[in-house]
């Protein structure tokens, strides 16, 4: 007779009911990850990889060719970024506060019509702006026409300096369901109790949001806003879609992961160099890294948390 | 029951096809053409098949896109077919010189192809040949007859004629004088730089001077066809900026534009398209009796695996090949891909017919960017493409422009330096 506290048991069934999820997640992520790293630790040398340390990130920031494409990249990541907690964020949290509105109609109509760009594929978000800012078959040119702002339109994903923004905003467009819908929760989880409470203090319509609903709500925009930052620096999908590998007009659009995937898998007559491709995969790897570390102990540790 | 019948009727076709395989050899031909399967299977397997009994063609073609990626794979697993189909310059040279593709300098029918034809697929040093050239597209410009009658437009030579042309039909109003956009960027090095600049460069003369580091991208030669560019910005169409390529080919079929700077594979789908007669022309040069130069790229050609079981059978196809038979049935199944053969071909489509013709008339060369030069890092043809959008933008000077290309090519390609 053994007593069943004297040794711990192995619980099996945690170990089986975890597996597959590990598996699966080691095959599909974590191993390529860590390859990817050590891919960029080599190099291509006469038809044999050989192990050449660091050098692949001395040519990436000290040549002034591969350099000067990565900073572009880079700012364009930054100023996309930028754009999304600019106009994504901020309309988003604002939609969430009328939808939650107990007088507005149709709420759960809007609702659903806001968020279902999000569900559509890049692909199909990518062509049908581009179709729609067509200078040649679009509607934003009559649109304006209509209105007699026609000289308000340029072919806006054409030029330099718009194209970026353009897509930008196409992409906000798209996804300002996500921090809608967050937000939209975190109002709802709000106990009217407070807000009774408030307005009985004579609080209320605008200062109630400013001065009760937004900082309980702070928690959540630190999390949309950490999640667009990731996601923002692991685009790709639309800047592809919209106008393709080279990123044009004149890499204005490029960022990095067009910049990875061009390297990575070579463009046109430009072969592919997988070495120096997962030397960009893992910059940005460590971008988002970085940012994820400093928002985690820089900003959520210091965010203080009501209990209801 | 049915099962059974099924399994029992499969190992009678396995039988069967192998007791042929006792007497005939299979060749398995990779390629990426799958538009081609119908053509390859209806007129030019039955054609060789007739006349080589014994050997038998099987065209296993993947798509475009992927294979590059497939064929190595294959190749390096041992898998891949009898006979490659090879694309032009740094892919297939990769091959030969990782051992997958044979030496086939010797092969008769080499003879009936010229140097020019040959540079696609040989050593930097043209001593070893390893594919035989297949098909290649010329660039040029095709033009709306209607319009050009309607405006009493003839067809220009030189460049004078050009632009007054042009600015005849910007006057009248009724047409975009030149159809083609800048947003996905290849057309304005491919159907702009590239198309015009041969008349500037001398086609093969300069190519090969810039090759051997003679000539630079600042030379006036290489510099003009940007000047020539700078000035075509104001024939094209509102926004051309964010025009696109399948725009531009919907603007030029329906009728709203004159002149359509492209190449000769277009031919087969605009045939099916336009409503009006197509007609065109080559490259205006500069003085009226001037030598006319047309890029006249090289763009598929077709090998042999090196570790083929077959390789007498593979050698009488690739033979065939190169001769004037395979040269006809082709160029008429795909008008727009011409035959490299020097070997009398009959066309039937009259425009490819014009296309072909200017082979007589003009000197012959390839895209400058093509070989060898878009090795390194940066890469020749994206900064061309690059390059060619700035300077229609007037983002950036002609002279600009040709500084900051030959500075990237300096960077790594020695005998520039």
């Amino acid at each position: 007779m053994s007593d069943p506290h004297s040794k711990p048991k192995i619980r099996w069934h945690i170990i089986v009911f975890l597996a597959p999820a590990v598996l699966v997640y080691t095959a599909v992520m974590i191993y390529p990850l860590f390859n990817t790293l050590r891919l960029s630790l080599f190099s291509e040398v006469e038809q044999t990889r050989v192990f050449v340390g660091l050098q692949n990130f001395r040519t990436l920031f000290g040549d002034a060719v591969w350099s000067a494409q990565f900073w572009n990249a880079l700012a364009n990541n930054f100023w996309f970024f930028l754009i999304h907690m600019l106009v994504q964020n901020p309309i988003g949290i604002a939609l969430a506060a009328i939808l939650s509105h107990p007088k507005l109609r149709f709420a759960s109509f809007y609702r659903s019509a806001i968020f279902i760009p999000t569900i559509l594929s890049f692909v199909i978000v990518g062509f049908a702006w581009k179709l729609i800012l067509s200078p040649i078959w679009g509607i934003a040119p009559g649109m304006l026409d209509a209105v007699g702002l026609k000289s308000l339109y340029a072919p806006w994903l054409g030029k330099e300096a718009y194209a970026l923004t353009t897509l930008s905003l196409v992409s906000v467009w798209q996804f300002v369901g996500i921090p809608m819908m967050l937000i939209y929760a975190a109002l709802l989880s709000i106990p009217d109790e407070i807000l009774e409470a408030a307005e009985v203090e004579g609080i209320t319509g605008f200062s109630a949001f400013w001065k009760i609903k937004l900082p309980l709500i702070l928690p959540s925009i630190g999390i949309i806003s950490i999640l667009t930052f990731v996601a923002n620096f692991n685009a790709f999908d639309l800047i592809y879609a919209a106008q393709g590998a080279l990123a044009g007009p004149d890499f204005s659009t490029d960022i990095l992961g067009t910049f990875m995937y061009r390297t990575f898998f070579g463009f046109q007559l430009q072969l592919g160099d997988p070495h120096m491709g997962s030397t960009i995969a893992s910059v940005m790897f460590a971008i988002i890294l970085i940012g994820v570390c400093l928002y985690l102990f820089g900003i959520q540790s210091r965010m203080r948390r009501y209990q209801f | 029951m049915n099962n059974s019948k099924l399994i029992g009727a499969m190992l009678a076709t396995t039988m069967l096809a192998s007791t042929a395989a006792a007497q005939d050899v299979t060749l398995t031909i990779e390629s990426w053409r799958n538009d081609d399967l119908t053509i390859w299977q209806d007129k030019i397997i039955p054609a060789f098949e007739a006349e080589h009994p014994g050997i038998k063609l099987n065209f296993t073609p993947s798509a475009p896109a992927e294979y590059n990626a497939v064929l190595n794979s294959k190749l390096d697993a041992g898998s891949a077919g009898d006979i490659i189909t090879c694309r032009p310059f740094d892919a297939s040279l990769a091959l030969f010189e990782a051992g997958h593709l044979a030496d086939i300098t010797d092969l008769e029918g080499m003879a009936n192809f010229s140097a020019v034809a040959k540079s696609g697929w040989s050593t930097d040093d043209a001593s070893v040949q390893y594919c035989v050239p297949m098909a290649s597209v010329i660039h040029g410009f095709i033009y709306n007859k209607d319009a050009f009658e309607e405006l009493g437009i003839e067809e220009p030579k030189t460049e004078a004629e050009f632009f007054a042309a042009l600015d005849k039909i910007k006057e009248d109003g009724s047409y975009i004088p030149m159809a083609m956009g800048t947003n996905d960027q290849w057309e304005a090095a491919t159907m702009g730089y590239n198309n015009i600049g041969p008349n500037y460069w001398k086609g093969e003369e300069g190519r090969l001077a810039l090759l051997a580091g003679d000539q630079k991208l600042t030379d006036e030669a290489w510099v003009a066809p940007y000047r020539q560019l700078a000035k075509w910005g104001a024939y094209l169409g509102d926004g051309y900026e964010a025009q696109t390529y399948p725009d531009s080919q919907n603007i030029f079929t329906l009728g709203r534009a004159a002149i359509y700077p492209t190449g000769s594979w277009e031919i087969s789908g605009f045939n099916g398209l336009a409503d009006f007669e197509m007609g065109a022309f080559y490259p205006p040069v500069q003085n009226a009796g001037d030598t006319c130069y047309i890029s006249d790229h090289t763009d598929i050609g077709i090998g042999m695996n090196a570790n083929t079981p077959n390789p007498d059978a593979a050698k009488t196809f690739l033979n065939w090949v190169g001769s004037s038979e395979f040269a006809t049935i082709f160029a008429n199944a795909l008008p727009g891909f011409f035959p490299l053969s020097s070997a009398p071909v009959e066309l039937e489509d009259p425009l490819a017919q014009e296309f072909i013709s200017w082979r007589g008339e003009c000197e012959s060369t390839i895209r400058s960017t093509y070989q060898v030069l878009s090795r390194g890092t940066p890469n020749l043809e994206n900064d061309t493409w690059n390059a060619s959008v700035a300077v229609i933008k007037g983002e950036e000077t002609p002279e600009d422009a040709g500084k900051r290309l030959q500075e990237g090519l300096s960077s790594w390609y020695e005998p520039q330096q």
